[in-house]
Order: structure tokens, then C-alpha cells, then sequence
């Protein structure tokens, strides 16, 4: 069956059943991907990670949430209790609609999983009355009205069928949107607490009365999206009825409290008991997500700088989504697995180790290939290359003693790094960054201690007072505490014993020095009299040498050699992923493939193969040394190549004209001949089909201003 | 005509003004070259970005963003895909020379290796700026022409005539004249510099007969401009060149139309009989693309399965490859072929052939978001029913709607329906917000295929083609064919009077009276009746069209073209 017609655009396709075979999804992995034969394990751990990944970013979120939906539960939770009340406060506060403006930030793509998660806490724990609105589906009050009444009874409808008769009763005539106003949503409201009721009790016992009684929600997604006007409307009407119908609004605001007031006038939200929920921010969601998932040595699955960079700008500078940010990762995850036949060692250090022994002789020469693993080779004694080059045995014995040391450098790097960070977050004007992601992408680029932000940020540790330093070495030190590699075990006995020394200072330097205040005076002395700026700069530098000179205090010296050893910690333990042999099992390095798939430019794309087709063709004749298009070159390239040249109008005429041109040079006719450069019916019909393809991608349109002219819809490439 | 005003130009001055105007274009046309020279996007991002960037973006600043960016690129080049340097895309309307098409076709005409020259014009560079001889012209300007005020045509059209056919040389209307016809009070910087330029060689001969009087007399006063151009030539030129383009709304160029053409327009069939005689060149080369694109096809399935949608673009048709792809992986699954390029293609099509003919409900829905509604909750219910959902031009005319997207966007997010889409407008991707974005969850393949948009663009209705109405035609020869001669005499009837008045523009249409009075003498009808069931049968079939003129009387209307109507009587008589 063929997919082209004149009269039909869809096209249903249903195989047989019976012949139904569909493949899995890890065939659809081993077909074409590298070295075929490990790929059901490689599958296998790419699964495994990601569905690791998944539960812990879900835990993550609830967790991050959590606290802004408890205040809100509990908002509810109170609104629905003070309803009771019968103090003149709360009768005042009972005509008004309790409103929760919730404050979710610009990160637009991330909001649903928030309200989806709000609202079915809300239906667990508060009421089974909620129901979510969008912009989009309520255009007019009507509709508003219609998807509020459809959500809150509409789901009820299809459970109380079968219980009761009267339930269906009420609820089938809204169903057929005969008549749609609140009134009848205060009838069902009615029924609904009736039923859960008793019959025995009397409902006006307020204080029995509160669980029955609860409150309906209606969440607004997008607040800012709303028509004002329906807005406005829609809470006029509901106030109306909020005596006998405990109504709550929940508003979703992406930008900042004030719209409200921007949207509702006094009049309106004067009836609305607006109370602020301000929810994380998304970088702080960011910074932790990245805390658990990469700065972390759980995952063996690694990306190098180029694709944490990618992945962090994507968030920054496009679309401040986590979500997002977390399906980057998923992707790179896919592709390393699946274009890293050597990916096999991404994982667990015993798995890896046990991995390593059913490499197969193509892996091994694989890793053999790897330029990490050829630097290591270089290193080594001569015989030992030879061996390492023949021996797959040894090979394999030596390869299970690099994975050991891949791990443990992920097991120091990332407390080193942390230490590092909470000494560095605090300096002024922050030389190695705010976050622990920029100095981390900083440590993943080069050696970060020749980085000269690095030297400044040593250079102001140097300054640092006594009380504040300690303070940083103390955090520095419950960092290094729970970790259990035995370096780092070392690494915390000594500095918890520099933290001894410093506290021993305040009772050794109890006495001062008394000697030290001589020289310093003389040349103060010097400055009082007369003095031009020549010598006022010569005697501070002399002040400075004589400062440098003179004797450390002790609290110098042992803060001196207290970052002498975080220095070295760094030298040791933050070097690099690409200095360590067998990186490449690890690190995702493409970053462009990331890019290239998450933020394409499409129109890039079309113009790059519009002005040089060569890079897509690989013909020869499309070859030019100047970047200019061949004359030879496919119609659309030359007649975009020509329209570049006009400006707002284009003339047909002229443009075929020039088309001609260039085609009969194309097919050498000779200049000096009649017909060269005349327009025949072929030149004519290709002509046609290439601009009628310009306008399908819209570079032009037709227009009406002048005959034969098409209007040009964009400015720039000439 | 207005005063005559004579200024005296000093040499530098003059020098200035022109080598400024040949720097502008310089660039302009350097900037040809520098599309393939990998520049990192730096510009436009810069530009973008400072606008976007977040609250804390301490290290990741724009620096860093383009650093990441531009590596890529490098990245890129190693794998041979080349990329346009973002600032050469999205710039600025800058002033275009009329005939700078033409010089640019005679240049890419002399390119590689082929040395066309033009006979005619042996030494006979174009005498706007270009890159070449720019300096000869500058030196070659003596005080002497200053004083001079002559009568010069807009120039191109010599150009022109040295460039191509002999045929055309003859003509001599081919002047730039505005497209909103209105009086060149005053001209435009470029004409005069033209202009001024050409006087050295206008000078030796005899000024021509300007074909329209009053445009073509220019007075120069350059002394003025150059003045301009001399106290601005430290600003960026960019900034000038901005104005210059925007300054009037007139666009400068030649009247000449189609109608010069020896060849006639071309219709539908003679197009695509024409074309498909041609093979097309690189058809090997476009093979060897598609067959690269074939190879990710697995990885595609992979992606679709994990939740990804699949988004395909670049230049080219990517009909064929989806095709091939559904042929080859999706054979067994349940899919649904959308064709986004269909002119009539609704939402609710798609929506129906998911409901009716996929899901198998019977029963329709009050609203598109009741259907989608239903699918959801079915598909959700049924966890492993997979359908893929294939759309040629997600971006399609009758698909960007914010409604159809934002509807697509809710099925895509399905976890058991799977969606493959290919994209061609340059501005596409416009269509979705962030949100929209994240629902689709696309993965992006580049995939140019070179391949023509015969199929897409065939529903277009093309300028160039001639619409021959041979469908309007077809359909009213069945039409009539159906009926009673009575009734066909009616309408013959209709067409020959509307005929008659074709040429009168206030011809409104037949009054129903007037119409039924010739019905009557013809003997076609006897009552008033009958003629108004006959109508209607018309009216059914759209042949007609009725309107109520100013004083209430009904007029009839063939809606269809005067030569189709010509043609569908020659056929009758011929019958």
C-alpha cells in the first residue's frame, strides 16, 4: 500500500496478528551497534544504570518537593479546619477563597511532574476533590467552568456508577453538558458528603463535621497563561458560592507573585486569601540532581567535560528543565553503551573485574588501541611492552589492576573535590566558581592546580584568618570522614590532627613575641615627616620586604603547611580523567552527538548544505576552493546561491534568467554558441522545481505587489 | 524636473565615496566565503544568550558556552558535516544592487575550471563594485566629469545586455524601477553611485532615450552624499547599511516578466514529463547518503522505544527514507502514515484514524480532546499495544496549528505511541514552546538527502506553473454528462453569456429574470421551477454561484476561468 495520494493524508497500517514477531528492545541494541557479541551484556548494564538513574532521580524529586507540598497539604489541611470555626476572624476569613500562589520558576517542562505529584498527594491525604486546570483547554469561561465540573464529578462518575443510582442521576445530565454551572457542582458536592455521612449523625456538629467536609481544590497550572477576564469571572462566580461549597485554589506562577496583581483587580482578588509557596529553584534542583547522579562514584557511567559542558549549558541557556537535562544523560548513557564495545567495564568493580577476564581477543586489542593504554605502554619497561602487546593473559591480569585503580581515583576524586570546593566556594569574587559543577568541570579539563584561578584561590587561602580557616578545614573534615578508601583515611588523621595543632595555638600563643615590634615602627617613623609619593611607595616596599623577611608566626607557619597538604591532597587526587589509563571505558567523550541530537539547528543544517554541497555530496565537480557554490552544483543550491543576491523582490524573470546562465556553464555549452545561456523548456522545468522547493522551505514566497516577483523571507548568507 | 544644482566634488571625496560603498560589499561578499570556514557561532549566540542567561551562571558564562559549542564544531569537521557560521545566517537586510543576480550567475558560471567567458564582453567587468578592477575604477576617475550633469539611464540593463542572449539584447525596458511604483523624487545612494560610475564610459556616448521619461533623468548631487558617507566612515558599516536598507520601502527591481520568455509557461504534466526525462546528477552520491541514513535506522527503533521521539531534518526529501524505514522496521507493528504536506490533512483525520482504525472504536467525540482523551486511557489500559505514528512535515501548512501541536504533543508523550517526523521549513521549530518540546521528547537526526520535494510540493500551487484548470475542466464534462440536455443547454447557456462578457470587469453575473427569459425562448424550461431545481443541481456540484446584486435580484455566476470555460465549449461542440 502505497503512502502517496491526492485524496487521503493518513494512512493506518495494521499487520496480521497472527505473524506478529516484534522485536525487543535489545535486538534493536546489538543490530548495528559495535562488536555485536558483547552487546547483550553491554544492553544489559545500559538498562540496569538507567533504571538505576531513574529511581534515584525519581526518589530525588519527592524528596526535593516534599517539603514545599507538606506546606501546602498543610495549608489545606488548615483551610479546610478553620472553615469551622465560629470566632468573627475566621467567619471574615470564610468568605474568602483560599488561594496558595505557588511560586515554580521559569522551568516550564518540569512543572507537570510537580502538580502531578501535588495533586495526588492532595488526593491521598486531603480530599478526593481535585481537579487541574490549564490555560490552553479553558479559552472562555464556559469551557473553564465545563473542565472544572468535568474533572471533579467526571472521574467520581464512572466509580459511583455502579455503588448508587442517585450519584449517576445527577451526574449524567452534566455529562451531556445540559446545564453546567456551579450550582450543580454544589448539588453533587452535596450528595457526595451526604453519602460518606452517617445518617445518624447531624451535620451540624462542626467538630464531627470536619472530615466529611472536605475541601474541593482547583489548581491552575499556568496562571500566567490565563485570560484575565475568565479569570476574574470564573472567582467572582465561586466566591458566590463558597458558603456552601469549601472551594481552594492552588496557582501555578512561573515568574513571580505579582502577577496576580497584574491579572486580578483589586475588586477580584480582594475575595482570594492569598498565601505565598515559593518552590526550589531549578539550579538548586540541578546542583542536587548532579550531586547524587555525577559527583558521585556509585555510577561507573562517567561524561567528560565537552558533554557535562553540553548538557549544562542546554539547562542554562535554553529551557532550565532537570528533566531534560536528566534525558541528556540518558542519551549520552545509550550512546556510550552502545558505540563503546569496551563499555562492558562500565560497572560494578567486581562485575568489572570479572569482565575482564571474558574479554575477547577483538576487546583486548581494542584496549590495545585505546590511547590512554598506549601512553601506559609507553611508560613501561621494554619486555614488559612486549608482553603486553602478545600475552592476552597478562594482558588481562594488568587491565583488572588498571579498572582497580580507575576506581579508586573516582573514590578519592570526588571527597578531594568537594574539599576543595568548600574551601574555594567562600573566597571573594569565587576564582574556581560558586558550584561544585564548575570546579568540577574545571578538574575534569586539565590539571586544576595550574589553572592561575587556582593559584589565586591558594593565594587568598594564605590570607585567610584563623577562625575562618579552621572553620573550612573542620567542614573539610566531616567530608573526608565517611569515606572508606584508605588514602583518604589517612588524608582525614592529618588533618584532623593540623585542626589539633591550630586549636593548640590559642593557648601557645598566649605569650607574643616581643621582639617583632622594632623594625616595624622605624620605618613608620620615617613617614611622618614630609614626604613626596616617590619615596612613600619606596618605603612601603620596604615595610613589604621587611614584612617577608621577618619571622612567621607560628599560626603562619602551621596554616602554611595545613595548605601545603590540601595542595598536595589536589596534586594527587584531582588530576584529570584523560591522564588515567582505561578512561575511555568510562567517559562518554562526543559531545557533539549530544548537541547535535538535544539542540539541533535545523536551519543551520539546510543552509550549510544549500551554500556547500560538497560536505554532503562528495563529488568532485561540487569542489571549490574558495567556499563559493560549483556551477555544477545541484538547481536548489544555484538558485538559492542566486536569490541571495536580491533583496526584498525577486524577479522571476531575472532570476531564471541568471539560472540559465550558470546551468549552461555547467554543461560547458559553448559561450560563444546562439543558444548559451537561453532558456529552454528543461532549464525552464528545473528552474520551477527548484524554486517552487525554495518556497516549500520557506527562503521565499509568492506575492502580488509587482507581476512575476516573489518576495524573499530572508536576510543574510551574501 | 527640480532645480539644477551643480557642487563641486573634491577628489578625495569622491574617492571616499565609493571605496566606502565597495568596502560594504566587500564584506558583504566576503562573507560568501567565510559560511564555510567552520567560524564558531560566536556571534549569534553571543547575542542570543546574553539576553537568556540565568541567575547564577557563574563559570558557564557566554564564553564558556561558545568554547563548549565551537569545539563541537571542530568536532564536526572531523566527520566531514560542515556548518554555517551562525552570523552569516541571521543578519541583516543589507541594500542590494539590482542586477547583482546577474554578476553573480556570470561569476559562479566561471567557477571551476569551466573559464566561461562572455564574448561580448571581453574586458567588461559589471560596473557596480565588485571584487575585481575596483581599483582602476577608483584611479581612473578624473575631476573633469564632475561638473557634468547628464541624462543616465538606471544602468543595469547594459550589464545585462553584455551578459546574456542575444536575444534579450534587443530589449531596452529592462530598467530597476520600484516595486510601489511611486515617483523617484529621490533616488536611491546606490543608483547614484552607479550612475556616477558609469559616467566615464556614459560620457563618450550618446545618452539614451530613457523608455521612461521621468525616472530615468537623474540629477546627481553626490557632493552631498559623499559628505554623509565621508563623516560616517569611521561607524561600523553594519549599522549604515541597516538604515540604507530600511530607509525606503521601495525595492529596486527590473519590470521585465515572464511574458518575455519564448518558451510558454509551462503546465503540470509538460513539468513533470520534463523533469522526469532528466536523470538527476548525483544520484550515486545521494544513494550513498540515504544508505548512511538506513544504518541508524535500529538505533532509531532503540530510541523510540525508550520514550524518544525521532525528529528528522535537513535539505532534501526525507519521504523516501522514512519510507524505507517503515517498510523495513515497522512491517510488523501498527502504524499510522501521516502526511503532513496534504492540503487538506486535519487533526481530526489523524485523530479518527487513531480512534476508528487503529483502536477500533466505534462512536464518535464531541471534541478533539475527548478523542485524545479516549486514547490515552486505551492505550494505557493496553500496555503492550505499541503504534507508531509516522508524519511526513510535522510542520506541514495545516498542522501548525498551536492546537494540532500541542494535541501531536499529547500523543507523543504517550509512553506506548511512538512518533517519527521529518521537518523542511526553515522557521519550523518555532511551532513548539519549551513544554510542547519536552512532550514530543525529541531526539534530532540530521539527515540531508538531496533528494527532490517532488511529493510535497507537487499540492502547491507553484507561480510558475500554469494552472491549466484541466481538473475544473474534467469535473464539469462528468458533471454535465449526468444530466438531462435540457439542463445542459441551461448551462451552456450561462457560460456563453458569461463569455460574451468576459471582457467587461463590471460583469457581475446573469439575473435570474435575464436568465429564465433565455431559458424560455430557448425552450429549455417552461416554468420558473424548473429552472430553480435545475440551479440547484448545479449549485450542488459548485458549477455556479449565486449572489444578490444591490437591488435584491439573484445573479449567476460560472466560477470557473474564462479559458477553461472556452475550452469546455469547444468540447461540447466538438461532442
Amino acid at each position: 500500500m502505497s503512502t502517496s495520494s491526492v485524496s487521503k493524508g493518513c494512512f493506518v497500517f495494521k499487520p496480521s496478528a497472527k505473524k506478529k514477531k516484534t522485536l525487543s528492545l535489545e535486538d534493536h541494541f546489538s543490530h548495528g551497534c559495535e562488536s555485536a557479541e558483547s552487546s547483550e551484556k553491554r544492553f544489559k548494564l545500559c538498562q540496569d544504570l538507567w533504571d538505576k538513574i531513574k529511581s534515584d532521580t525519581e526518589v530525588l524529586q519527592d524528596d526535593l518537593n516534599r517539603k514545599i507540598l507538606d506546606s501546602l497539604l498543610d495549608f489545606t489541611r488548615k483551610c479546610s479546619s478553620t472553615r469551622q470555626l465560629s470566632d468573627w476572624a475566621s467567619q471574615m476569613r470564610a468568605s474568602e477563597i483560599p488561594t496558595a500562589a505557588l511560586v515554580l520558576g521559569v522551568n516550564v517542562p518540569d512543572h507537570d511532574m510537580t502538580f502531578q505529584s501535588l495533586s495526588e498527594l492532595l488526593q491521598q491525604s486531603v480530599t478526593p476533590h481535585v481537579a487541574s486546570v490549564q490555560a490552553k483547554e479553558c479559552g472562555a469561561l464556559k469551557h473553564l467552568m465545563k473542565r472544572v465540573l468535568e474533572r471533579l464529578m467526571g472521574t467520581d462518575v464512572t466509580v459511583d456508577d455502579e455503588e448508587e443510582e442517585e450519584a449517576e442521576q445527577t451526574s449524567t445530565p452534566l455529562h451531556k453538558s445540559v446545564h453546567c454551572s456551579l450550582s450543580t457542582l454544589c448539588d453533587w458536592y452535596k450528595t457526595k458528603t451526604k453519602k460518606s455521612n452517617t445518617p445518624g449523625k447531624k451535620r451540624s456538629s462542626p467538630s464531627r463535621d470536619d472530615p466529611q467536609q472536605p475541601p474541593v481544590v482547583i489548581i491552575f497550572k499556568d496562571l500566567e497563561a490565563f485570560n484575565p477576564k475568565v479569570l476574574q469571572d470564573f472567582i467572582l462566580i465561586c466566591s458566590r458560592y463558597i458558603e456552601r461549597l469549601p472551594l481552594m485554589f492552588i496557582f501555578g506562577i512561573a515568574t513571580s507573585p505579582s502577577t496576580i496583581q497584574h491579572m486580578l483587580p483589586h475588586s477580584v482578588s480582594s475575595l482570594l486569601c492569598i498565601e505565598l509557596f515559593q518552590s526550589l529553584s531549578c539550579t538548586q534542583h540541578l546542583a542536587t540532581v548532579i550531586d547524587q547522579l555525577i559527583l558521585t562514584h556509585h555510577f561507573p557511567f562517567k561524561l567528560n567535560a565537552k558533554v557535562l559542558q553540553v548538557l549544562m549549558s542546554i539547562f542554562l541557556y535554553h529551557d532550565f528543565s532537570v528533566r531534560n537535562f536528566i534525558k541528556g544523560l540518558q542519551l549520552a548513557l545509550l550512546e556510550h553503551f552502545h558505540s563503546q564495545p569496551l563499555s562492558v567495564l562500565c560497572c560494578k568493580k567486581k562485575d568489572a573485574l570479572l569482565n575482564v577476564m571474558q574479554l575477547s581477543h577483538s576487546d583486548l586489542e581494542r584496549i590495545r588501541n585505546l590511547p590512554s593504554f598506549k601512553r601506559y605502554v609507553e611508560k613501561q619497561e621494554p619486555q614488559e611492552q612486549v608482553n603486553l602487546s602478545k600475552d592476552d593473559t597478562h594482558l588481562k591480569e594488568v587491565c583488572q589492576k588498571l579498572i582497580k585503580g580507575l576506581h579508586k581515583y573516582h573514590k578519592n576524586y570526588y571527597p578531594v573535590l568537594r574539599c576543595l570546593h568548600t574551601l574555594t566556594s567562600s573566597l571573594p569574587r569565587y576564582p574556581l566558581g560558586k558550584q561544585v559543577r564548575e570546579l568540577h568541570l574545571i578538574c575534569l579539563e586539565k590539571n586544576v592546580w595550574e589553572n592561575e584561578d587556582y593559584q589565586t584561590a591558594m593565594k587568598l587561602l594564605r590570607m585567610l584568618a584563623k577562625d575562618e580557616l579552621v572553620a573550612l578545614l573542620q567542614r573539610c573534615v566531616e567530608i573526608l570522614q565517611p569515606v572508606k578508601s584508605k588514602k583518604m583515611k589517612n588524608a582525614f588523621l592529618q588533618l584532623t590532627d593540623l585542626l589539633t595543632k591550630f586549636k593548640q595555638l590559642d593557648t601557645v600563643a598566649a605569650e607574643p613575641p616581643p621582639c617583632v615590634e622594632e623594625p616595624i615602627i622605624s620605618p613608620v617613623r620615617n613617614l611622618q615627616k614630609k614626604t613626596d609619593l616617590f619615596q612613600l611607595q619606596k618605603t612601603l616596599l620596604e615595610m613589604n620586604e621587611s614584612r617577608r623577611a621577618k619571622k612567621l608566626s607560628p599560626f603562619e607557619v602551621l596554616r602554611n603547611e595545613a595548605l601545603e597538604f590540601l595542595d598536595n591532597l589536589v596534586k594527587s587526587h584531582l588530576s584529570p580523567p584523560e591522564s588515567h589509563t582505561l578512561n575511555e571505558v568510562c567517559y562518554y567523550t562526543s559531545s557533539a552527538t549530544v548537541r547535535r541530537h538535544l539542540n539541533a539547528t535545523p536551519r543551520t543544517s539546510i543552509q550549510a548544505a544549500l551554500n556547500s554541497p560538497y560536505y554532503y555530496l562528495q563529488n568532485d565537480r561540487l569542489k571549490t576552493v574558495d567556499g563559493s557554490v560549483s556551477n555544477s552544483a545541484p538547481d536548489i543550491c544555484i538558485a538559492y546561491k542566486l536569490h541571495l543576491e536580491c533583496g526584498r523582490l525577486i524577479n522571476l524573470y531575472d532570476w531564471l534568467e541568471a539560472y540559465a546562465t550558470v546551468v549552461s556553464a555547467a554543461e560547458g555549452n559553448n559561450p560563444d554558441s546562439d543558444n548559451y545561456g537561453k532558456v529552454e523548456e528543461v532549464k525552464h522545468a528545473r528552474f520551477i522545481r527548484a524554486v517552487s522547493e525554495l518556497e516549500f522551505l520557506g527562503f521565499i514566497k509568492s506575492t502580488k505587489q509587482k507581476t512575476d516577483h516573489v518576495a524573499r523571507l530572508t536576510w543574510g548568507g551574501c | 524636473m527640480s532645480v539644477l544644482e551643480v557642487k563641486f566634488i573634491g577628489d578625495g571625496d569622491a574617492l571616499e565615496h565609493i571605496v566606502d560603498k565597495q568596502e560594504g560589499v566587500q564584506s558583504s561578499s566576503g562573507s560568501v566565503q567565510k559560511m564555510v570556514t567552520f567560524k564558531s557561532p560566536a556571534g549569534r549566540r553571543a547575542r542570543e544568550e546574553a539576553e537568556h542567561d540565568g541567575d547564577e551562571n557563574g563559570l558557564l558564562d557566554e564564553q564558556n558556552y561558545i568554547q563548549a559549542l565551537g569545539t563541537d564544531y571542530t568536532e564536526e569537521d572531523e566527520e566531514g558535516m560542515s556548518r554555517v557560521a551562525g552570523s552569516s545566517i541571521f543578519t541583516f537586510q543589507k541594500v542590494k544592487r539590482g542586477h547583482s543576480m546577474a554578476q553573480t550567475a556570470s561569476e559562479l558560471a566561471r567557477t571551476p575550471g569551466k573559464s566561461v567567458t562572455f564574448s561580448t564582453t571581453p574586458s567588461a567587468e559589471p560596473s557596480t563594485p565588485t571584487r575585481t578592477g575596483r581599483n582602476n575604477r577608483g584611479e581612473s576617475r578624473t575631476p573633469q566629469r564632475r561638473k557634468k550633469v547628464q541624462f543616465v539611464s538606471t544602468t543595469p540593463h547594459r550589464l545585462r545586455k553584455r551578459m546574456t542572449t542575444p536575444s534579450i539584447r534587443s530589449d531596452s525596458d529592462s530598467e530597476l524601477s520600484p516595486s510601489d511604483s511611486g515617483e523617484d523624487e529621490d533616488e536611491e545612494g546606490e543608483e547614484e553611485e552607479q550612475s556616477v560610475k558609469k559616467e566615464d564610459k556614459e560620457n563618450s556616448k550618446t545618452p539614451r532615450t530613457p523608455s521612461k521619461g521621468l525616472s530615468a533623468a537623474l540629477y546627481k548631487t553626490p557632493a552631498k552624499k559623499s559628505k554623509n558617507t565621508s563623516e560616517a566612515l569611521g561607524q561600523p558599516s553594519m549599522i549604515e547599511e541597516y538604515f540604507e536598507a530600511h530607509g525606503s520601502s521601495k525595492v529596486l527591481t527590473s519590470d521585465r516578466t515572464l511574458q518575455r520568455l519564448n518558451t510558454p509557461k509551462l503546465d503540470r504534466e509538460m513539468l513533470v514529463q520534463l523533469l522526469e526525462g532528466k536523470p538527476s546528477c548525483y544520484s550515486k552520491e545521494i544513494q550513498q547518503l540515504h544508505n548512511k541514513h538506513r544504518k541508524h535506522f535500529s538505533k532509531w527503533m532503540l530510541q523510540l522505544q525508550l520514550g524518544f521521539s525521532v525528529m528528522v531534518y535537513g535539505l532534501g526529501s526525507k519521504k523516501a527514507l522514512l519510507e524505507d524505514f517503515r517498510v523495513s522496521h515497522l512491517g510488523q507493528e501498527i502504524h499510522l502514515v501521516v502526511n503532513g504536506f496534504f492540503p487538506s490533512i486535519t487533526l481530526k483525520s489523524i485523530l479518527n484514524a487513531l480512534t476508528c482504525d487503529v483502536l477500533e472504536h466505534q462512536g464518535s467525540f464531541r471534541t478533539p480532546s475527548d478523542q485524545i482523551q479516549h486514547i490515552t486511557q486505551t492505550l494505557k489500559d493496553s500496555p503492550d499495544l505499541h503504534v507508531y505514528l509516522l508524519i511526513h512535515n510535522i510542520d506541514g501548512l495545516m498542522l501548525r496549528g498551536e492546537k494540532t501541536q500541542s494535541a501531536l504533543g499529547q500523543l507523543a508523550s504517550l509512553p506506548n505511541l511512538h512518533l517519527v517526523a521529518s521537518i523542511d521549513h526553515i522557521n519550523g521549530p518555532l511551532v513548539w514552546d519549551q513544554f510542547q518540546q519536552s512532550q514530543f521528547n525529541w531526539l534530532w537526526w540530521e539527515c540531508v538527502t538531496f533528494q527532490h520535494y517532488a511529493e510535497e510540493t507537487s499540492y502547491e500551487n507553484s507561480l510558475l506553473v500554469q494552472q491549466t484548470g484541466a481538473l475544473a475542466l474534467s469535473s464539469l464534462t462528468h458533471v454535465l454528462r449526468s444530466l438531462t440536455p435540457n439542463a445542459r443547454g441551461i448551462f451552456k447557456l450561462l457560460v456563453k453569456f458569461q463569455l460574451e462578457n468576459k471582457d467587461n470587469p463590471s460583469y457581475t453575473g446573469l439575473s435570474f429574470q435575464d436568465f429564465y427569459q433565455r431559458c424560455r425562448e430557448a425552450f429549455l424550461v417552461n416554468s420558473d421551477l424548473t429552472l430553480r431545481t435545475q440551479l440547484t443541481e448545479f449549485r450542488d456540484h459548485k458549477l455556479i454561484r449565486t449572489r444578490k446584486g444591490a437591488d435584491g435580484v439573484e445573479y449567476l455566476l460560472v466560477a470557473v476561468e474564462a479559458s477553461t470555460l472556452m475550452d469546455f465549449l469547444e468540447n461540447e461542440e466538438g461532442d
